[in-house]
């Protein structure tokens, strides 16, 4: 598993290079964006779709993941998620020309289990194709250092794809707040974004239960640690109810090529397992939900409690659902989830 | 903790200026000349890398669990922490199942006070103390003044390395009988606290301490043990003030105070009064009762004024006659040494004598004009007088 990224960095590099090719390809997509109204998701629907696509032949024989089969799973798990023929009429229903994509990655966890670097190459690739230029498109986390750990390559300034950390343009001065939470914003959030792309990996939390898409939110705020007590219960849902973040999600790809049932949030590969899959709604309830049984249910095959009885249900996941938050659906009758 | 009085008071200087000037400008003030940090990252980040092993030391206050987890065993709040994560204050962190200290010699405010700014009014009046803090905080006080440093992790927050020799060499340096762990919450700098004042004392430099007192029994001794004087925010008496507002408990802090009654350090104590939520007769009779009780008449009580800040902006300035009235409530369950803070010029900055009532110190703002206690006593009634009068 510690392979799985050997050669993301190199890899990345070169796609955010070829990046600038696509921008002429993304003038044309860009028109076909720019007919079709862009689906946000505010205010969750009635019923939400949770699309998770899998290739058991994701690494081939070997232990890393292959990146056309890796963009070929992205393609298949987005025009399923949308319901289109094509991936650009996919991508063209979550961003237009102009916009400003942050991609907000998790690196806690290093090489083992950090956001792909492939699939992130593989995101910027298909924005690109919708008429994102490559400059427009930022890859971040909170700090540098751990972006680098996990495979990716530091890239500030030029007609490339950016990648750094809030360490390199800090927080904003002033607090914003919503509930229980009081926080400075990264100002690749506020300043450098219109549209954020949520890019979570799959994995057990030992205070929160899990950490999927919601919790991957608290790597956009200055002081996560004093949201922690109580299972991060009702912090997570407020930190996602927070207007910057709330009015410019759009979308969530979790990366579940590797994934982890125990011992999060760091990574211990006694608890991993490659689950080759994706994980894409607009809706992060739903998705947090539909991730959290895939946890269960690994936990499950291999003996272990459920996280109820480790006493530590993620019950943030319900409170973000709740009348209060109405940040989407957790109720399984609620959630359409589809394989692909 | 939050430091109500020393921020605001006196200088004249609102939280960034503070931030600002504490490093940097100490000079302008006829203080210290500690340099402002680097600016460091050429994209304009504010803050240094918190990689720095220079700042780094194992905690010394944890248990080791499996699984790599520790147990922090600092404040009562016993954060459970896994692997690569930090504790609620955010300066320790695990590392591989080894629980570290982030903040050790890493200076994120320094200035010169003067003693009663802290404050405290029984020690050594008229003379300065070297103030350092580091980021972070086991608290989260809505209405905390010096949120910008206390509520940051250590990389988010301009520092300078000062190990604990320097920190004496610059107390001696600019004439200070004292060094005062202060600005953000010093439980949470413990080993840091512990090895400057070692430091200190070794350059006959006395050490006093700014704190919350949100603190485990055993880092409480270890720690502050090694205090000359010690102050304590006690925020409120009440269990729910504390949850809801501080997001600490009130409980160990009041044990706090009696082992530190034990243990001989002197103490005073502050009591910052927010308009609606600690200000009403019945509360501040119940801890002018219970301090009577567990602690003696002569713990000094300072009811201090807020001012809004943070997350707490929707009240007043707590009025003066609040003030008035919570120390004549306090006066009249008998405590000897109840002040006013926060409000310059006030009678009641003034120490009196509590036999003759004669004026025994008097201050103007943050300056003991005048201070006629000799031998520890009245001078006119020969009443002791408590507290840490003379170098």
């Amino acid at each position: 598993m510690s392979t799985a990224h050997s050669d993301s960095r190199r890899d990345f590099l070169r796609k955010s290079l070829v990046g600038g090719a696509f921008l002429c390809a993304g003038s044309a997509a860009g028109k076909l964006a720019a007919a079709e109204p862009v689906a946000t998701p505010v205010v969750p629907k009635a019923k939400s779709r949770v699309v998770v696509a899998r290739d058991p032949q994701l690494r081939g024989t070997g232990s890393a993941v292959d990146s056309s089969r890796l963009l070929a799973l992205l393609d298949r798990a987005m025009q399923t998620l949308f319901d289109r023929d094509h991936p650009a009429e996919a991508w063209a229903k979550v961003v237009r020309p102009g916009d400003t994509v942050g991609l907000k990655v998790n690196t806690l966890g290093g090489r083992g289990i950090s956001t792909n670097s492939l699939l992130v190459a593989a995101v910027c690739e298909r924005l690109q194709e919708v008429g994102i230029k490559a400059s427009d498109i930022v890859v971040w986390d909170r700090e540098s250092n751990e972006l680098e750990r996990a495979g990716f390559h530091i890239s500030i300034g030029g007609n490339r794809v950016q990648c750094y950390g809030t360490d390199r343009v800090d927080y904003e001065e002033d607090l914003v707040a919503y509930g229980s939470v009081g926080s400075r914003l990264s100002k690749i959030l506020t300043q450098r974004t219109n549209v954020l792309i949520n890019l979570p990996v799959l994995k057990d939390h030992d205070g929160a239960g899990v950490t999927i898409a919601l919790k991957n939110m608290y790597g956009v705020i200055h002081n996560p640690n004093k949201y922690h007590p109580d299972g991060c219960n009702p912090f997570v849902a407020d930190v996602n109810m927070l207007p910057e973040i709330r009015t410019r999600m759009r979308l969530t790809v979790c990366d579940a090529t590797t994934a982890m049932y125990e011992g999060g949030p760091a990574y211990k590969p006694e608890f991993s397992w490659n689950a080759n899959a994706l994980l894409v709604s607009q809706d992060p309830v739903a998705l947090d939900h539909t991730g959290w049984q895939m946890i269960e249910r690994k936990r499950a095959e291999k003996g272990w409690k459920t996280l109820e009885a480790e006493g530590r249900p993620p019950r943030y996941i319900a409170t973000a659902a709740d009348s209060e938050h109405r940040l989407g659906n957790n109720d399984p009758a609620r959630i359409t989830v589809v394989e692909a | 903790m939050l430091c109500n009085l020393e921020m605001q008071a006196g200088l004249g200087l609102d939280r960034r200026s503070f931030l600002k000037c504490a490093l940097a400008s100490g000079a302008a003030l006829g203080a210290c000349a500690i340099a402002p940090p680097a600016a460091g990252l050429s994209s304009g980040a504010a803050a240094d890398n918190h990689d720095d092993a220079q700042f780094i030391t194992e905690a010394r206050f944890y248990q080791k669990l499996a699984n790599r987890k520790i147990k922090c065993k600092l404040c009562p709040r016993e954060c459970t922490v896994g692997d690569k994560e930090r504790g609620y204050c955010g300066v320790r962190e695990n590392r591989g199942g080894t629980y570290y200290t982030l903040v050790h010699s890493r200076m994120a405010a320094a200035h010169v006070d003067p003693v009663e700014k802290k404050p405290l009014f029984h020690y050594l009046p008229g003379s300065v103390a070297f103030s350092l803090g580091t980021a972070g905080c086991n608290v989260n006080c809505k209405f905390c003044q010096n949120w910008e440093i206390s509520q940051s992790r250590p990389e988010q927050v301009p520092s300078e390395y000062a190990p604990p020799q320097r920190v004496a060499e610059l107390a001696k340096q600019y004439n200070c009988p004292t060094i005062a762990f202060t600005y953000s919450e010093p439980v949470i700098f413990a080993e840091y606290l512990m090895d400057a004042a070692d430091a200190g004392h070794q350059a006959g430099i006395r050490s006093i301490v700014v704190s919350n007192g949100f603190m485990q029994e055993e880092a409480l001794k270890a720690a502050y043990g090694k205090m000359d004087a010690v102050k304590i925010d006690l925020k409120a008496f009440s269990e729910s003030y504390y949850q809801k507002v501080v997001t600490g408990q009130l409980k160990p802090v009041l044990e706090t105070l009696v082992t530190l009654r034990k243990m001989g350090k002197w103490t005073e104590i502050v009591y910052l009064v927010l308009p609606t939520l600690n200000d009403s007769d019945q509360e501040f009779r119940n801890l002018a009762q219970w301090i009577k009780a567990n602690l003696g008449p002569d713990v000094p009580l300072h009811f201090t004024q807020f001012h809004p800040q943070y997350l707490m902006k929707n009240l007043p300035i707590t009025p003066v006659p609040t003030l008035e009235r919570a120390k004549a409530i306090a006066d009249a369950e008998g405590l000897h040494f109840v002040y006013i803070g926060n409000v310059p010029g006030h009678p009641a900055q003034n120490t009196y004598c509590p036999k003759c009532k004669s004026m025994l110190v008097e201050r103007v703002g943050f300056t003991a004009s005048k201070m006629l206690i000799r031998k520890n006593s009245c001078p006119f009634c020969q009443q002791p007088i408590p507290g840490v009068w003379h170098i």
